[in-house]
């Protein structure tokens, strides 16, 4: 009995959600004929008409929207990487020096934490854009030599140029993604009992190495999840990207929206584009908690 | 338990019948003054044409616009409320019926107004605007020709970055788009030496350099790289919310070439009732009743624009006019008598 209104319940819930759908699908349909605009998604093949500042592959006006469309989710595929790379690099030693013994260290990382956490995204980005990076002078900045060279045309990375709105926005992301990412850290790092901490130094063992060998991988299976839901929220933070002159997927759809009137069908192409991006982190991120936690039993 | 679920699947197919249901039905006309309130889509930040004042008020040409067809439609044209929105945002808002109308800065095009397109519905053009470059005057850059293989600041979601590219194809330059959201950050990305140029219409070229720190060192370049006819638009299909709108903004047409005012209105109108002779003018202000009844309007809504916002020179002075804060010249935007292109078809 007890199971069967249990079930009767998830049903009803089930079927209000349907409703629901129902609804919003219904009311899209009926709008749609309203308007005499079917779904179509023949504009696609047509030439798209702009230029794009950049495009990791050859691009020109006269190429399909599909192909202004590709190119945009490579340039939002390669700010996604490069940020989470930065993100978790910067994350995790902010979250490290927080479980820090020195002191300034650990001023330092809460007071970055707390900054960057109570300010918008959106602000930051214009910050680094506007303020930080066409504010730099004409003439490269080269605090590592050769290595890195930093100015108002954007960074040049061992002879790799990356433009100013790239710039912009990777620096932006990482810095604000690793600010969560230096809690999610510290937060594992502390779940880790405190014995693990003290055998490792009464061994003599050096602190940076006991973090490594001892307490990280203890550490890593409270950290991965909470890690995943950074990584998804950096890629999605990434649509930003328009703020600072960026040409992410969502800058070229938006164009492309304008220019065609498919705003329906423009909008699915970037829901279906951003559920992909998110799935394949998603996905990376499944294996290595499992090869993780394999390694750990 | 099979009862429950069909009474439940029954509900929800009666529930999407209700709802489809709801979105057919009359004008739009009528919806707007059973509201008693117009939602205008303006956007807000271009001075001259939609701007949002200290005191919270919204001031521009687009929006005497709205104000001019709250007038119209639901007698008031303090009755109007505005909804700030971004280009790609526009037409969306309007399909969706979260605005009755969109002033804002709007260019015609077939694409937009064709039922294959996005299906909206033009009033007559309000503003004649072209697309232009600005670039600082210590360039010295006079043309097209100088803006080779630069950069070239442009906002999203505008006609503006197809017409770019085309203008520099034409002349096989070559150039990098650097696009932002809205012209703020154009204006910012420019001013801060990004761009060797940026590009819009001519009108919000002007509108954005006179909140420049130094307006006179910034110039408009003589090159025209479109036509941009601006004008206001409402969602399609719906004929009669369509003519009211064309036929109020004919009327500040009109109200012009009749030498009709905010100021004399309420004795030309005095004058029309005692001379039984001055049929057209009896027509127009509605003495002679029919015309306003035939778009679903009060038949002196000729009346109630012009008092609420003047003719359609008047609306220019105040937010375009050589003592405004934007002075941009009269130009295609004088009446057909004046040399021209504004013309209002005769109301009979």
């Amino acid at each position: 009995m007890k199971r069967s209104q249990h079930f009767c319940l998830q049903v009803g819930v089930a079927l209000a959600l349907l409703t629901i759908l129902g609804v919003l699908i219904n009311n899209l349909a009926v709008n749609l004929i309203r308007t005499d605009m079917g779904l179509s998604f023949l504009w696609l093949g047509r030439p798209a008409g702009f230029a794009l500042a950049e495009h990791p592959l050859s691009y020109r006006p006269s190429d399909s929207y599909a192909w202004a469309l590709c190119m945009g989710w490579l340039n939002s595929l390669k700010v996604i990487l490069c940020g989470l790379v930065l993100a978790t690099v910067i994350g995790v030693l902010a979250g490290a020096a927080r479980s820090s013994r020195n002191l300034l260290l650990r001023a330092l990382s809460s007071g970055y934490v707390a900054l960057i956490r109570q300010i918008p995204l959106l602000l930051q980005l214009l910050f680094w854009y506007f303020v930080a990076f066409l504010s730099l002078s004409g003439t490269p900045l080269a605090p590592l030599g050769t290595l890195i060279r930093v100015s108002n045309q954007g960074i040049e990375l061992l002879g790799l140029h990356l433009s100013v709105e790239f710039s912009a926005l990777l620096v932006g992301l990482s810095v604000f993604t690793a600010a969560s990412i230096a809690e999610i850290v510290r937060g594992g790092l502390n779940s880790v009992p405190r014995g693990q901490w003290e055998a490792f130094r009464s061994l003599g063992l050096p602190e940076g190495f006991g973090l490594r060998r001892v307490v990280l991988p203890q550490a890593l299976p409270a950290i991965l999840p909470g890690l995943t839901s950074q990584y998804l929220n950096l890629a999605k933070n990434s649509t930003l990207a328009i703020a600072v002159g960026y040409a992410d997927v969502y800058a070229v759809s938006d164009t492309t929206i304008t220019q065609t009137g498919r705003a329906i069908e423009g909008f699915l192409l970037l829901l279906i584009s951003f559920l992909l991006l998110n799935l394949l982190i998603t996905g990376g991120m499944e294996v290595l908690n499992r090869v993780v936690i394999r390694s750990q039993q | 338990m099979r009862r429950l679920t069909t009474a439940l699947v029954s509900l929800s197919l009666l529930a999407t019948g209700c709802a489809s249901i709801d979105q057919g039905g009359g004008s739009r006309l009528e919806l707007i003054s059973k509201r008693g309130q117009l939602h205008c889509g303006v956007s807000g930040k271009i001075p001259g044409f939609s701007f949002l004042l200290g005191n919270g008020r919204y001031e521009g040409l687009d929006v005497d616009i709205c104000r001019a067809m709250a007038a119209a439609f639901v007698g008031d044209a303090t009755k109007v409320q505005y909804r700030p929105l971004t280009a790609p945002e526009r037409f969306t808002a309007l399909k969706t019926g979260e605005i009755d109308l969109l002033s804002r800065n709007t260019t015609f095009t077939l694409s937009r107004d064709a039922a294959g397109g996005n299906g909206l519905t033009f009033a007559p053009v309000v503003f004649h605007d072209g697309q232009g470059l600005m670039v600082k005057r210590s360039t010295g850059i006079k043309g097209l020709q100088g803006l080779k293989a630069s950069n070239i600041c442009v906002g999203s979601g505008t006609t503006t970055e197809q017409n770019l590219n085309d203008a520099f194809q034409e002349r096989k330059l070559s150039y990098t788009p650097i696009k932002y959201q809205d012209l703020n950050q154009v204006v910012a990305g420019y001013l801060q030496g990004r761009c060797l140029a940026m590009t819009s219409d001519r009108s919000q070229l002007a509108a954005a350099r006179s909140g420049f720190p130094d307006p006179e060192q910034h110039i408009i370049l003589d090159v025209v790289l479109s036509k941009e006819p601006l004008a206001p638009a409402s969602v399609g299909g719906d004929q009669r919310l369509g003519d009211a709108i064309r036929w109020v903004v004919f009327a500040l047409f009109a109200a012009e070439e009749f030498g009709i005012t905010q100021e004399n209105v309420d004795s030309k109108l005095e004058q029309a009732k005692s001379n039984p002779q001055m049929s057209s003018l009896r027509r127009f202000l509605g003495v002679d009743a029919g015309l306003g009844q035939k778009l679903g309007l009060a038949d002196d809504f000729v009346v109630k624009v012009i008092r609420a916002t003047g003719n359609y020179g008047e609306i220019y002075n105040r937010h375009l006019g050589p003592n405004s804060s934007v002075p941009i010249p009269r130009g295609l935007n004088r009446s057909y008598r004046q040399g021209g292109l504004l013309i209002a078809p005769p109301f009979n």
